[in-house]
């Protein structure tokens, strides 16, 4: 299983990158971590003419961290870099926790965040990890610039809202308040692989303990990483009691639409759903206390 | 016309330079231009980690990478690993001892995965080093000898300080 032909450009700059990606259009891919792209092209389930190739692009894989408690993750920052800094560690747990599930570690010390979430594979961690974080993405082109948050960025499976010419050039994580707590768990079937039901949960406490905002956002439950809004409406004004956390996953369960793999049947993984939630809001209660 | 690229790829301390095409993964170009054979393939996509090796230090699946990319970087394959020739690195020779390996075919990429991680992990628990021997598949082993064998090494290594 070898690649068809392509023609390869290893730009030095974003601009001149812009530029290549605007004159091919659909032709062309952009090179990250190739973590996915380059099994699809061995297999040729994609022949793309063109490779833009990102990782000699200047200035693309900085973390920064904002006074704020903010992160801004350069799109080709790769992932084991993401899991071992310190300081997001600090800011934004959540990320180091998620990225220790995704693939092996040969495959995160290759693999980038903006490659894992233009890929959009709903069965990915990260795109639900950015969801619960309320993310935005910084999308560049020749045009100009825009930025897109998370919750309208993934369209459908591999389907997000990059137009053909343009490249996801910074992922920006707003700070998390005071009294957070975050956490992610999944369930799969061997270690570093993708999950059958992954949950992100990010709660927040007033000095009183009673929950003043709550997020949930599932993997492998749906054609994108799926919010489930209602289930997390229904903790805030309550103490995180383990009935409230019951009766959200038990919400939690409806929203989510799982389509079923060789290794779940839908109504495992929506069974699966309830489960992870309930964990994953008990951990987040603890850490946020 | 097929495009054609030069590279210059330093390999166990060696710098090669061919023209290649670039679409050749890393490697097809470490195992038939340089015919460094030690590097295993079994699946191509990622999954089996037979072809992992060392780029800039960082363990890789060389079936992902294109040759193109690795112009300018250093990689190191199994190849490197002992210190001459007839004596075996302490990684090595702890997997010999404790039995880490049968058929063989997988053995590489695990070596070239557990020299890294052991760099950055010196005094690993059994549980961290399963996790990193999990992006790598054995057929033969029940894996329990890797294990057996990786804690061995490590123990060797820090006595050896
Ligand atoms: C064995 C194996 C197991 C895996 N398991 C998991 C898992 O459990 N969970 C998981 O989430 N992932 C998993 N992955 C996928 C892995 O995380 C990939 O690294 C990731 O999905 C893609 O990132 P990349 O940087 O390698 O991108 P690439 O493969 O280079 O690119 C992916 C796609 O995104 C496009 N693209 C890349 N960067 C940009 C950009 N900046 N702007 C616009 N488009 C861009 C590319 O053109 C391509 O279409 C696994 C991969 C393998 C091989
Ligand atoms: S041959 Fe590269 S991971 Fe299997
Ligand atoms: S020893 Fe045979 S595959 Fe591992």
């Amino acid at each position: 299983m070898k690649p068809a032909p392509f023609e390869w450009h290893a730009p030095a700059s974003v601009a001149e990158a812009l530029e290549l990606k605007a004159r091919h259009g659909d032709d062309a891919r952009f090179l990250a971590g190739g973590q996915s792209l380059v099994p699809a092209m061995n297999f040729r389930v994609a022949q793309p003419a063109v490779l833009v190739d990102l990782n000699r692009v200047a200035g693309l894989d900085a973390i920064a961290h904002g006074a704020d408690g903010s992160l801004a993750i350069g799109a080709m920052t790769r992932n084991a870099r993401i899991e071992r800094d310190a300081a997001a560690a600090h800011s934004h747990p959540i990320l180091a926790e998620a990225l220790h599930e995704v693939a092996h570690p040969q495959i995160r010390n290759r693999g980038t965040l903006g490659g894992n979430l233009s890929h959009a594979d709903p069965a990915s961690e990260m795109p639900a990890v950015m969801l619960a974080l309320q993310a935005s993405f910084l999308l560049r082109s020749r045009r100009g610039e825009r930025a897109v948050e998370a919750a309208r960025f993934f369209l459908g499976p591999l389907a997000t809202a990059l137009a053909p010419d343009e490249m996801l050039a910074e992922i920006r994580i707003p700070p998390l308040p005071a009294r957070t707590g975050t956490a992610f768990l999944e369930v799969a079937r061997r270690r570093g692989d993708y999950a059958m039901m992954g949950v992100a949960a990010v709660v927040t406490l007033d000095a009183g303990g009673v929950c003043t905002a709550a997020r949930l956002a599932c993997c492998s439950a749906g054609p994108t990483p799926m919010g489930a809004p209602r289930a997390a409406a229904t903790l805030v004004g309550t103490r995180l009691t383990e009935n409230d956390m019951t009766a959200a996953a038990a919400l939690l369960r409806e929203e989510v639409d799982p389509m079923g793999s060789v290794q779940a049947s839908p109504a495992y993984q929506r069974h699966l759903a309830g489960v992870v939630a309930t964990r994953a809001l008990r951990l987040a209660r603890g850490r946020a206390a | 016309m097929t495009q054609r690229i030069p590279v210059a790829v330093t390999v166990n301390g060696t710098t090669h330079r061919r023209e290649v095409e670039p679409r050749l993964l890393l490697s097809d170009f470490i195992r038939h231009e340089l015919g460094l054979t030690g590097t295993h393939v079994g699946c191509e996509h990622g999954v089996c980690g037979a072809c992992t090796i060392r780029l800039d230090g960082a363990a890789v699946r060389s079936c992902l990478i294109f040759a193109v990319q690795a112009d300018g970087h250093a990689i190191s394959t199994v190849e490197g690993l002992a210190p001459e020739r007839g004596r075996l690195s302490v990684l090595q020779q702890a997997f010999q001892d404790a039995h880490g390996l049968q058929c063989g075919y997988c053995t590489p990429g695990i070596l070239m995965t557990v020299s890294a991680f052991l760099e950055d992990n010196p005094q690993p628990s059994e549980a961290e080093v399963r996790h990193a021997l999990s992006g790598n598949l054995c057929r033969c082993t029940g894996y329990q000898h890797i294990v057996d064998a990786v804690l061995l090494a490590a123990q060797r290594l820090r006595e050896a300080g």
